[in-house]
């Protein structure tokens, strides 16, 4: 038995926590075929964490799903596969190779793999059926992500239309859908970053090595530090050198940057996000900086 | 290099950071109304600005945009349009949330639209916060529409209500302005539903009162908008004496180790729950007492609101989702008449034999209109008893008929259990928000 609460107050984490288990057990109830999606980042594994919490003893009553977009960081795939054997939970892995292979989208040479995710992980959960897709996407991510609701509607395309949104009120969740829609849900939408790390270190979750400060052979493009690897080959003029260096965010490995930083614990990375002048999409992220409506317009086309 | 990090935490140590962010913080929920000049945009960004919570990137992102069209100052409202078309119009259409935190609180806000179109957008935001921050500006004094947003957090329950005199700098810092908007607000509120309200002289765009104390106004000796926000109580808003668990979801893991564990999680809607308390199950009303509270793997001695938990039973009673769990004493009264003040969401007006979904804690059924009886004035407050249908962002008094019995409180007593969504079950769109005046 834990301590009792005189005050009867919840910490900050504490009634996030509650809100996100709420959604989960909502979803779980409501929806004939969840799936959560998972990419093996922070977010996705905070999600994994409280999906847990949601249902024990019972297992999570869902398979996760991950895109993969065949230029994951090795790290990434290594955690996502001890995750999965903790948990017992059942993986879907949409492959943007196998959709390529099949025609269900087209490699032109200059769309990004960020891009083709959209069409490959429309194309999963039309196949396998899901009628409701978690997504680690946070409010304060991005100004597009601070207008989305918790539910977020799909059409039968998997577009979002933010002009016509359901209004969602208190904790009361509308999931209907038509044949053929889905619906995206973001149980972590009011976590913030800072919420993220602080929960990772109020709960010892083990997260991908790359999150911490480690040696790394680097690049600059774009004002930003690239990893050196064949996935992703260097332009004339750019040169690679040693740095000691962490990653903010975890996605493709073309697009990724990471940050000189000396953090190597979860602890010394909170220090660093408290004081931190730039947003970890504004950091890390060479996705969003096509537009200033590159996320909005992702999304409308089915990005998480 | 765009990417920079300061290491500098000269006022704390990284030890006491981490226990900040991870311990002390408690969480206040506020919803942001103001007609479109007022310079909420304005407020939002310097109180994002002032707690650091806008980024150098995004406000690179800002300055350049503002740069391109022309104009001669940063407008902040370009951080908190994120969609294309608000943008463009130059307008919020829709609820945007922003967070910040000090180190006493995390903050959500619900910035939400002010026009009169966009009612059902301001209820969304209002359903979910502890406080209402109304701006007026102080060369206008009150207007249909600051009357209207204290009408619909008043309506909402919003327990705690700022009224943000905003502009002073432009009406030479005026105690009289002050004083004159300060008094006719009062009177006007004492018809409305406001437990707590604090009015604060500002200028958003100088700072004045914001988060530092302004020297232009020194007759002014309130708190500032900041220390108000950081210091309002809100712990005691919520019902610690009537216990409401709605069942959510029946955890039953069928696994070797847990063979025989059957326990009901849900999130707290009122009471504070305990080990050996006696409880009645409804609508069934069979009885039990709760054997154990667990909040993962966990055992717990007590749950209270807005705690997420799994309660077991001592008995093998029949419960579902949709069920919920009471003091034996103190239940609500399982109603299919409900009488309720409903907000319409949607072009299609509501009208009277009309038959929607609805859905009330974990339950859901269908319901049928029976009667409107009067159509609410948000600006005057006058009934108009006439009109027998409600349009959209028209809020009236409706009597309805539910297919399954609600086990419901009064709003005023309860939002979590006094509160439900309608939905039109052809297009599954939320179209109304219902506060239930009562069951019977």
């Amino acid at each position: 038995m834990t301590e009792t609460h005189a005050d009867y107050r919840l910490s900050q984490l504490d009634q996030l926590e509650a809100e996100s288990i709420h959604i989960f057990r909502e979803v779980a109830a409501e929806f004939e075929k969840p799936v959560l999606m998972f990419s093996g980042g922070k977010d996705s594994i905070v999600m994994l964490r409280l999906a847990e919490k949601a249902f024990y003893p019972a297992k999570i009553p869902f398979p996760i799903m991950q895109v993969d977009t065949g230029l994951d960081f090795p790290e990434v795939m290594e955690t996502r596969d001890r995750w999965v054997e903790r948990l017992g939970v059942q993986l879907v892995v949409a492959s943007i190779d196998d959709a390529i292979a099949q025609g269900v989208v087209v490699d032109d040479g200059k769309t990004s793999r960020n891009r083709l995710q959209i069409g490959t992980l429309l194309n999963a959960i039309e196949e396998n059926g899901f009628t409701a897709a978690f997504g680690g996407g946070r409010r304060d991510e991005e100004k597009a992500r601070a207008k989305e609701r918790v539910y977020s509607h799909r059409d039968e395309f998997g577009q979002w239309d933010p002009k016509n949104q359901r209004p969602e009120l208190w904790s009361l969740y509308n999931g209907r859908l038509h044949e053929g829609e889905h619906m995206r849900i973001f149980p972590i939408s009011n976590w913030t970053e800072l919420d993220v790390w602080s929960y990772i270190a109020r709960e010892g979750i083990e997260i991908p090595s790359i999150y911490f400060a480690h040696q790394r052979r680097v690049f600059e493009r774009g004002g930003m530090l690239m990893t050196e690897t064949p996935l992703n080959p260097m332009k004339q003029g750019e040169t690679a050198e040693e740095r000691t260096v962490r990653f903010r965010t975890c996605g493709d490995i073309t697009l990724t940057g990471c940050v000189e930083s000396g953090a190597s614990t979860v602890e010394e990375i909170i220090e660093e996000i408290a004081v931190a002048r730039v947003t970890e999409r504004g950091a890390t992220r060479g996705d969003d900086k096509f537009s200033e409506a590159a996320m909005e317009d992702r999304k409308k086309e089915g990005y998480f | 290099m765009a990417t920079e990090h300061t290491t500098d935490t000269s006022t704390e140590s990284g030890a006491d950071v981490v226990e900040t962010v991870t311990q002390r913080m408690d969480l206040l929920r506020f919803a942001t109304a103001g007609s479109v000049d007022d310079g909420k945009s304005t407020l939002i960004g310097r109180l994002l600005l002032d707690s650091k919570a806008i980024f150098e990137d995004q406000l690179e992102a800002v300055e350049a945009t503002s740069q391109s069209k022309g104009y001669d100052y940063t407008d902040l409202a370009l951080l908190t349009d994120g969609l294309r078309s608000e943008r463009e119009q130059g307008i919020t259409i829709d609820v945007a949330y922003r967070y910040f935190a000090t180190p006493n609180r995390k903050f959500i806000i619900a910035d939400t639209p002010g026009h009169v179109q966009y009612t059902r957008n301001m209820v969304t935001g209002a359903s979910t916060a502890d406080l209402g921050l109304v701006l007026v500006d102080a060369r206008q004094g009150l207007t249909e529409q600051s009357r209207r947003h204290a009408v619909i957090l008043s309506l909402l329950r919003v327990p705690h209500l700022v009224l943000a005199v905003n502009k002073m700098d432009l009406v030479d810092f005026s105690q009289e302005v002050f004083e004159r908007i300060h008094q006719e607000f009062t009177s006007f509120a004492t018809k409305l539903s406001i437990p707590d309200l604090e009015i604060i002289p500002i200028s958003a765009l100088q700072g004045d009162n914001v988060v530092t104390r302004s020297e232009h106004m020194p007759w002014y000796s309130g708190p500032t908008l900041m220390h108000h926000l950081e210091h309002v109580h809100v712990a005691s808003d919520r019902d610690l004496v009537d216990v409401r668990f709605p069942v959510q979801y029946v955890v039953r893991p069928k696994s070797d180790a847990h063979h025989d564990y059957r326990g009901y999680g849900g999130q707290v809607a009122g009471g504070v729950l305990k080990p050996g308390d006696d409880v009645v199950v409804l609508p069934s009303g069979m009885t039990s007492k709760i054997a154990g509270i667990d909040l993962f793997d966990r055992e717990i001695s007590e749950a209270y609101p807005p705690m997420s938990v799994t309660v077991r039973l001592e008995d093998d009673v029949d419960v579902s989702r949709g069920d919920m769990i009471a003091r034996v004493n103190n239940a609500p009264k399982p109603s299919q008449d409900i009488d309720a003040m409903i907000c319409w969401m949607t072009n299609e007006p509501l009208r009277p034999r009309q038959k929607l979904a609805i859905k009330h804690t974990t339950r859901t059924g269908r319901a049928m209109v029976k009667d409107v009886q009067y159509r609410l004035d948000v600006n005057s407050l006058h009934r108009d008893q006439d009109t027998k249908e409600l349009g959209l962002n028209e809020i009236g008094r409706v009597q309805l008929r539910t297919t399954v019995p609600l086990l419901c409180d009064p709003y005023s007593k309860n939002r979590t259990t006094g509160s439900f969504i309608l939905i039109d079950e052809a297009t599954g769109v939320t179209v109304g928000a219902g506060m239930i005046n009562s069951g019977s």
